[in-house]
């Protein structure tokens, strides 16, 4: 059962130029992008910086205007904003930012800024909704008397926690995670991490969880999709991903990643050297004549890559 | 035994203190290191651990009024602490190069970035115009930058963020420095770009023969480059090894609960190893005692030093405090 479902997304930013500053061509930031989120999953989305995945982010939130393409949830198409208000959408959808300094008010106590999401919806007494605020407090494990305080008292990492029990504040279905632990320390990113994993085995949340970095999205993930030019280049479960990539571009991705083999170091420089010459050898075969990512091709029921119909099946017919 | 001249760079007992509200707080406590020729010797820590203020120690980058450093760095039998301003200015840049993490912020914008590489051999160099002009068109092929005639005319703001790195880069080696300190080198970067940076740092330092310092946070990236580890934690240097034995052996429990936090476990399911509590601020850094024993509180107080020191374990292997031979993750006996 799926909680979203994303059909032919487009976000086209227009560029203003000449004397009249008229339209004159658009940065085709998401550019034709389809995937669906399961109910109580966490779908992985990983591109390098310029590739979208934000913006798809930010747009099935609701503060990106899409251009065309719809986002359904239950069924019913969110890109209208009357939809939205009547699903309850903006309660049910909450987002979870990349720098937790710029994101939470400076000049509001943790109280205020937890409780923002409740007041918007809710209509509690103020003995209940600070009740409400320490409960999520505690989720996050944050000692209760963090309510009085202001976000610049806390560290990164308890920041991006206040972030999180904000977000989960309105009981929402789906959170949106725009790289949320990429300004964090390695080991305070396994704290952000295993409390994002706790809170969605206790409420059934499904995220859709954005980052460029294919070790944490391995961790989170069953499903992942690598996103490229606004365009999707692979999707597939986390096996079919990291052990049976297709695209060049995943592999690329993949062989980039350093990894922590020091026993096999020249091996691992030596297939990525072999993977970035085959990328650089032949252009044409992976992306069409304009440098687009060709359209979509099944590979099995789960896998999905962009590449024509003939490259697919003499990679599947190799690897026979 | 290794010949004297191998040896590029002696650190030895450096403290680095800053003024904070009139008093001076170590954040570089009693460091040790030596850098040798064709080495890559890696400090890794999380933020706030002082690997930034060591480089920026031995480079002499920093606000001397408020900046208290002793101890010795010295450099060809030039002790670079407390050396005063107009020689400095004559070995940095000139033998000592740095990479710094963001490129955008390290680059002037008002300036053509060939101009920028010139700027380094005007003053460190006697060449003329011409001369100038060429080596910096040779140094942008050596980083690997394309149409190097057309990238001279640029500004900074011009160039994607791999292009600019290789820019800054190509002002460190400008002058074929002896040493080139590389501060978080490819943290701004995404990871193709991240790939292709550390292979053109290994280029470079197999065609000079430098050493090079490699300040990260990231535990793959010292896997990838490094030859020597050097592990912080509160301003100290808990472990140090070669990159095989901080991988396969590590000792130090600092040392082993990161390595565990890293999400790269094969079973997903698990939850990943946390470290308890948070890293004291500078302030608040415990004067005496085994400063990571807060967060490992369920080993008892008798396996820590009263005042740690630095243990050779093992030929080359460097331990500080001797609680990493009773440590044991919580919940393991």
């Amino acid at each position: 059962m799926s909680i979203i479902d994303i059909k032919n997304l487009k976000v086209h930013y227009p560029i203003r130029s000449g004397f009249f500053n008229r339209i004159t061509d658009y940065v085709r930031a998401v550019d034709g992008i389809n995937f669906s989120i399961n109910e109580g999953e966490t779908y992985g989305l990983i591109g390098e910086s310029g590739s979208g995945k934000s913006t798809t982010g930010k747009a099935i939130v609701g503060i990106e205007k899409v251009t065309s393409g719809q986002i359904f949830y239950k069924d019913v198409d969110i890109t209208k904003a009357r939809n939205r208000r009547r699903l309850d959408y903006n309660k049910d959808v909450q987002m979870i930012f990349q720098d937790s300094m710029s994101s939470l008010n400076p000049r509001k106590r943790i109280e205020d800024i937890i409780a923002e999401p409740i007041r918007n919806f809710e209509n509690l007494t103020t003995d209940e909704e600070r009740r409400r605020v320490q409960e999520l407090l505690d989720i996050v494990g944050m000692p209760s008397d963090a309510i009085y305080k202001y976000p610049h008292e806390f560290s990164g990492g308890q920041r991006q926690r206040i972030g999180v029990a904000r977000a989960v504040a309105t009981h929402p279905k789906l959170i949106v995670a725009d790289e949320p632990t990429s300004a964090l320390d390695l080991s305070v990113q396994a704290q952000v991490l295993n409390f994002m994993k706790h809170i969605q085995q206790q409420y059934n949340i499904s995220y859709l969880f954005i980052s460029h970095d294919l070790g944490v999205v391995k961790h989170m993930s069953e499903n992942l999709a690598i996103m490229h030019r606004g365009r999707l280049v692979e999707i597939g479960t986390r096996d079919e991903i990291y052990n049976h990539p297709m695209h060049i571009y995943t592999k690329r991705l993949l062989s980039a990643i350093p990894k922590v083999d020091v026993d096999h170091r020249e091996e691992n420089k030596k297939h990525r050297e072999e993977v970035e010459h085959e990328f650089q050898e032949d252009q044409s075969k992976w992306y069409d004549k304009d440098g687009g990512v060709f359209p979509l091709q099944k590979v099995s029921g789960t896998h999905w890559v962009a590449l024509p119909q003939s490259e697919v099946k003499a990679q599947l017919k190799e690897e026979k | 035994m290794e010949k004297q001249s191998d040896l590029l760079l002696d650190i030895q007992h450096l403290h680095t203190a800053y003024r904070l509200q009139g008093d001076f707080y170590d954040a570089a406590d009693d460091i040790n290191l030596t850098l040798k020729k064709d080495e890559i010797l890696a400090i890794v820590g999380e933020s706030g651990c002082g690997k930034s203020t060591v480089a920026s120690s031995i480079i002499g980058l920093y606000d001397h009024k408020n900046t208290k450093v002793t101890g010795d760095i010295l450099y060809n039998e030039l002790n670079l602490v407390g050396l005063n301003e107009d020689l400095f200015n004559k070995v940095r840049g000139n033998n000592i190069g740095m990479i710094f993490q963001d490129p955008l912020a390290s680059l002037n914008p008002l300036m053509r970035v060939g101009d920028q590489v010139a700027e380094t051999l005007y003053y460190h160099t006697k060449m003329n115009d011409k001369e100038r002009h060429a080596r910096v068109i040779e140094l942008f092929n050596q980083v690997g930058m394309p149409n190097p005639e057309e990238m001279y005319q640029m500004y900074p703001h011009e160039l994607s963020g791999g292009l600019r790195q290789r820019v800054v880069i190509a002002i460190a080696i400008a002058c074929k420095p002896e040493i080139i300190i590389a501060d978080e080198p490819t943290t701004a970067l995404d990871v193709t770009i991240q790939a292709q940076i550390l292979d053109l740092l290994e280029d470079i330092q197999r065609q000079s023969h430098s050493g090079i310092i490699l300040i990260t946070h990231d535990l793959g990236v010292v896997a990838e480059t490094a030859d020597e580890v050097a592990v912080m934690y509160g301003g100290q240097i808990i472990e140090k090894a070669d990159v095989k034995t901080i991988f396969s052996h590590p000792l130090h429990p600092y040392t082993r609960s990161l390595l565990n936090s890293m999400p790269q476990t094969e079973d997903e399911e698990d939850d990943l190893h946390v470290i308890q509590g948070t890293v004291p601020s500078l302030k608040n850094m415990p004067c005496s005692g085994c400063r990571f024993a807060k967060r490992i509180p369920w080993i008892p107080a008798s396996a820590h030093e009263e005042e740690p020191v630095i243990h050779e374990v093992e030929p080359g292997h460097f331990v500080r405090c001797t609680c990493y031979k009773t440590f044991h993750f919580q919940g393991e006996k």
